[in-house]
């Protein structure tokens, strides 16, 4: 009697086990908290095909992931830096997004750009800025500088989470010290790791997790991204997104497709996709970037479009698109990050 | 033991009290977490009202399910694989003369309790890497369910090993007295009595892969994401009371487990 | 406990027959731990032998390894060329690390064992009813999904959490208490995660406890503090080594727990091999530093080995 039970119980989880038929299959591997659902089961309906979208928070981890090989994904969303070294070795496929019926929308800013200059491997997915919010209910005074993650005023000594990337706090420490970026040279490096360890009593965690830290109350500053600090000021007013006046990075995310891809045509597919202006509309309706698409924005709310995080106020600094630095500097980078962390 | 005094000498002024304080420490957080699954308001920490709503929602949610579903096809799987193990190791390993290589033997099965877990989980995750590396080898889900017997094969192993150690010889030898054949007298007599100390062993292997987060999150590939793996994603995205609710239901389904395997080993006890 | 205690028992023909069947079936019976051996020897032990090898290959720039020989992942634990002048130089960021979980661990150990020890006392001094529902209310946490008890201690403590909200209620602080992303956080996660792998083993020990050793103390006029000490905890050691050990050893490698209630600003040792296999990309220091606590624990075993050496186990 128990031995039919089991068999029913079984066959009831190998049934319920049973993927749903389509057509084909799609691994997606994005960002955490990125992929508008919406967007997946559009694409999902229109081509038949069976999605499965998972999540990473960082481009290194997902670099590690997909250079152990046959990592199984098809399409990956890596960053503007991360695009370069990926094209660099030879992880790409080289799927012509330009040539494309959907190419024709992408913005011309972004169609040259250093690290797939004349868009032979990538699609735009959505691009932003990497500065910082805070919420001013609980701090009144300037925001506009890097001052405030770098030497803060006391009354946010503590209140502070950082970007657990090494690259964004690397960068955003040589504006605060006016040295350039990737520079190799040992006064400059000096300069920053001392900035580093002056700062770090002052922080509080190192967390992607940007959003839940400053809605929470957990942290007052938090190192942020224009479209997470957006979606934070949804959930409380006051927090604003600063401009500082040292400059501020620029970074774009961008869909692509891996060497060896199984699903290779649905991949082709899915860029082409999203390449689609109300289809992009969809990408940043739900994670709150702009996205590179000509003619996406009369899908989107002008709340949205004219929000002080997406359309930065006049006077503000030009983001910086920072090319991956050589080898030898990602190696001291490391070692100052290590030693900032133990 | 039945002197008047034993109750008396065997007191020591103060355990109860800390004793008391242990289970404190060990169920308030929980039991908040699990009352405020059931609050109605979307923030995580202001009570507002009881509400099913949030289960409501989690049941509904896809992602939840496919991390369900992938949850219970890695556990069940791994529990059927290393509870078959575990079986035939614990009889091959106690039905025997002492052979040599047994305790070499027996440090094997026991091997994935003695290495931290962190261990087990990068050097799966370079092995994995490697065979896909160089033999182009991807078990897909498999790769997960082949981590996870390893270290359910142990847990299962224990109370089945514990349970033929206690079992009483005679009716075995008696079986063998009149002419059953090995497979008879074990099929007829030792495996019904082992059968307690399986159950108990399988409803433990499930716990822990149903549990398990730091080899998952390492070794999990596409489309692998299961249920302590979705908690881990939603715990760094804004909280609703949803996550508790969730919480709530793997702290259930582990409570359920606990209770029969302790349930079975009681009976057997009697 | 083996056939051959069982023998004397039986009557002596028979026992001549039994002793050839069990011979023939024993080696036979011996071939049925095989698949258990193959599938912990080829997932569990090969991958271990990989890490080995791995540690001293040379990383590729962006994760994976390069087959090169190469003992830098050794040396860089310990030393690492100066950022600014390119000396070789001793570099003690891992070793904090180290000596920091190292640190977490033992005192979560000490703190187990002091809230373990009169737990799983008391327990064992219970009715034998009772205590298996002791037993029981102990069994179900150490089997709980410890991501979800980290997230229940985490909504607790953090800033805006039910303590700080409760105290700020009744006017008894008027600024939240940080505890979350604290070593006190750390630490906490630690004791909560680890408490039942205490008591467990300390209670199994301690049931077996003979009672006429006390009485007999009690006789000889002992008192109820001389009893403890000198009585109970020398007979309960077994079941002490055991519990600090469990506790010790899933401490020291934590990943989780100093995770999420650490909030990343102090790594540990969990989070610092995890790095080196993502961000870090340097996996043959990663293997490394997986090896070198390896070594770690097992010098921790060895020393329960040796402390109780030729005690059988029963788990």
């Amino acid at each position: 009697m128990s031995g039919k039970l089991m068999a029913a119980v079984s066959a009831a989880v190998l049934l319920w086990a049973v993927p749903a038929l389509a057509d084909g299959e799609l691994h997606i591997y994005n960002w955490g908290d990125y992929t508008n659902p919406k967007l997946i089961e559009k694409f999902e309906k229109q081509y038949n095909v069976k999605v499965t979208l998972d999540d990473y928070d960082s481009n290194e981890t997902m670099l590690s992931k997909v250079r152990a090989g046959n990592s199984g994904y098809d399409i990956v969303v890596p960053s503007d830096y991360t695009v370069k070294i990926m094209i660099e070795e030879g992880l790409l496929e080289k799927t012509e997004p330009n040539a494309m019926p959907n190419g024709k929308n992408i913005d011309p800013r972004f169609l040259n750009i250093y690290w797939d200059s004349g868009r032979h491997y990538t699609a735009p997915w959505q691009f932003g800025t990497t500065a910082f919010s805070v919420n001013t209910d609980k701090f009144k005074g300037d925001i506009n500088t890097l001052a405030i993650l770098f030497n803060p005023p006391d009354e946010l000594k503590g209140q502070i989470n950082v970007l657990d990337d090494v690259n964004t706090v690397m960068h955003a420490a040589e504006r605060y010290a006016g040295v350039p970026r990737c520079g190799a040279d040992k006064a400059s490096l000096k300069k920053i790791n001392d900035i580093l360890m002056a700062a770090k009593p002052s922080w509080k965690t190192f967390s992607y997790d940007t959003i839940t830290k400053i809605t929470s109350g957990d942290v007052i500053v938090t190192e942020q991204w224009n479209g997470a600090a957006y979606r934070s000021r949804q959930k409380i007013p006051a927090i604003k997104y600063a401009y500082p006046k040292e400059g501020i990075e620029g970074w774009m995310d961008n869909v692509a497709v891996l060497k060896g891809a199984k699903n290779l045509e649905n991949a082709k597919l899915f860029q082409d996709f999203v390449m689609a202006p109300e289809n992009a509309a969809l990408i940043s309706e739900y994670a709150g970037y702009d996205n590179g698409i000509a003619g996406s924005h009369k899908f989107l709310p002008a709340e949205f479009a004219n929000s002080p995080e997406i359309s930065p106020p006049a006077g503000s600094p030009t983001p910086e698109f920072v090319p991956p630095c050589p080898p030898d500097v990602v190696e001291i980078y490391n070692k100052i990050w290590t030693n900032l962390r133990k | 033991m039945a002197e008047p005094r034993s109750i008396d000498i065997k007191e020591q002024p103060g355990f109860r009290s800390i004793a008391v304080i242990c289970l404190l420490v060990l169920y308030v957080p929980v039991l908040i977490l699990m009352i405020f699954s059931l609050n109605s308001g979307s923030l995580v920490t202001h009570w507002e009202g009881v509400t099913l709503g949030w289960y409501g929602s989690a049941l509904r949610n896809e992602e939840f399910h496919n991390a369900a579903r992938n949850t219970l096809i890695i556990s069940i799987s791994a529990t059927i694989i290393s509870t078959v193990c575990a079986t035939l190791a614990a009889i091959g390993m106690t039905r025997v003369k002492p052979w040599r290589g047994l305790a070499a033997a027996f440090m094997v099965i026991n091997l994935p309790l003695m290495v931290p877990e962190i261990i087990t989980a990068v050097a799966t995750l370079s092995f994995f890497a490697l065979i896909a590396g160089t033999f182009g080898l991807n078990f897909g889900i498999g790769n997960l369910i082949l981590a996870h017997t390893v270290f359910c094969i142990p847990f299962a192993y224990m109370p089945i090993r514990a349970r033929l150690e206690d079992m009483d010889l005679t009716l075995e030898y008696a079986a063998a007295d009149l002419y059953a054949t090995p497979w008879k007298a074990f099929k007829r007599i030792t495996l019904p009595l082992l059968v307690p100390g399986i159950m108990s062993g399988a409803a433990l292997a499930f716990i822990v892969s149903f549990d398990d987060f730091t080899i998952t999150q390492l070794v999990a590939g596409p489309g692998q994401t299961t249920l302590p793996l979705y908690i881990w994603n939603q715990i760094r995205r804004p909280m609703t009371p949803e996550i508790n609710a969730i919480s709530t239901i793997l702290l259930l389904v582990s409570i359920l487990f606990v209770s029969v395997s302790f349930l079975i080993a009681r009976r057997r006890a009697k | 406990m083996t056939t051959a205690t069982l023998s004397p028992t039986m009557p002596s023909k028979a026992a001549l027959f039994e002793a050839q069947a069990v011979k023939a079936g024993a080696r036979r019976n011996r071939l049925l731990s095989l698949p258990a051996l193959l599938i912990i020897g080829i997932f569990g032990v090969l991958p271990l032998l990989i890490i080995c090898v791995y540690s001293f290959l040379a990383a590729a720039p962006y994760g994976g390894v390069q087959w090169r020989f190469s003992t830098d992942a050794y040396l860089n634990f310990l030393f690492q060329r100066d950022i600014f002048d390119d000396t070789l130089q001793f570099t003690p960021d891992f070793l904090i690390i180290y000596l920091r979980s190292f640190l977490f661990a033992v005192v979560t150990t000490i703190i187990c064992l002091l809230l373990g020890f009169p737990t799983a006392y008391f327990m064992a001094t219970r009715p034998p009813a009772q205590r298996n529902w002791w037993v029981l209310l102990i069994t179900i946490p150490f089997w709980s999904n410890l991501l979800v008890r980290t997230l229940a201690i985490m909504f607790i403590i953090r800033d805006e959490g039910l303590i700080n909200n409760a105290l700020l209620g009744l006017g008894v602080i008027d600024k939240p208490i940080t505890m979350l992303y604290t070593n006190f956080a750390i630490q906490l996660g630690l004791l909560y995660a680890f408490l039942p792998f205490m008591v467990l083993p300390l209670y199994s020990s301690l049931e077996k406890l003979d009672f006429r050793l006390i009485e007999a103390a009690y006789d000889l006029y002992a008192t109820r503090r001389q009893v403890l000490w000198r009585v109970i905890i020398p007979l309960s050691k077994p079941g002490i080594i055991a519990g600090c050990l469990l506790v010790f050893i899933p401490a020291l490698g934590a990943y989780v727990t100093p995770l999420i209630l650490g909030g990343g600003v102090h790594l540990m040792i969990g989070d610092l091999i995890a790095q080196q296999f993502g961000s870090g990309r340097n996996w043959p220091l990663g293997c490394a530093q997986a090896l070198i606590l390896m070594a770690a624990v097992l010098v921790a075993l060895f020393f329960y080995v040796r402390n109780t050496s030729g005690k059988v186990q029963h788990g």
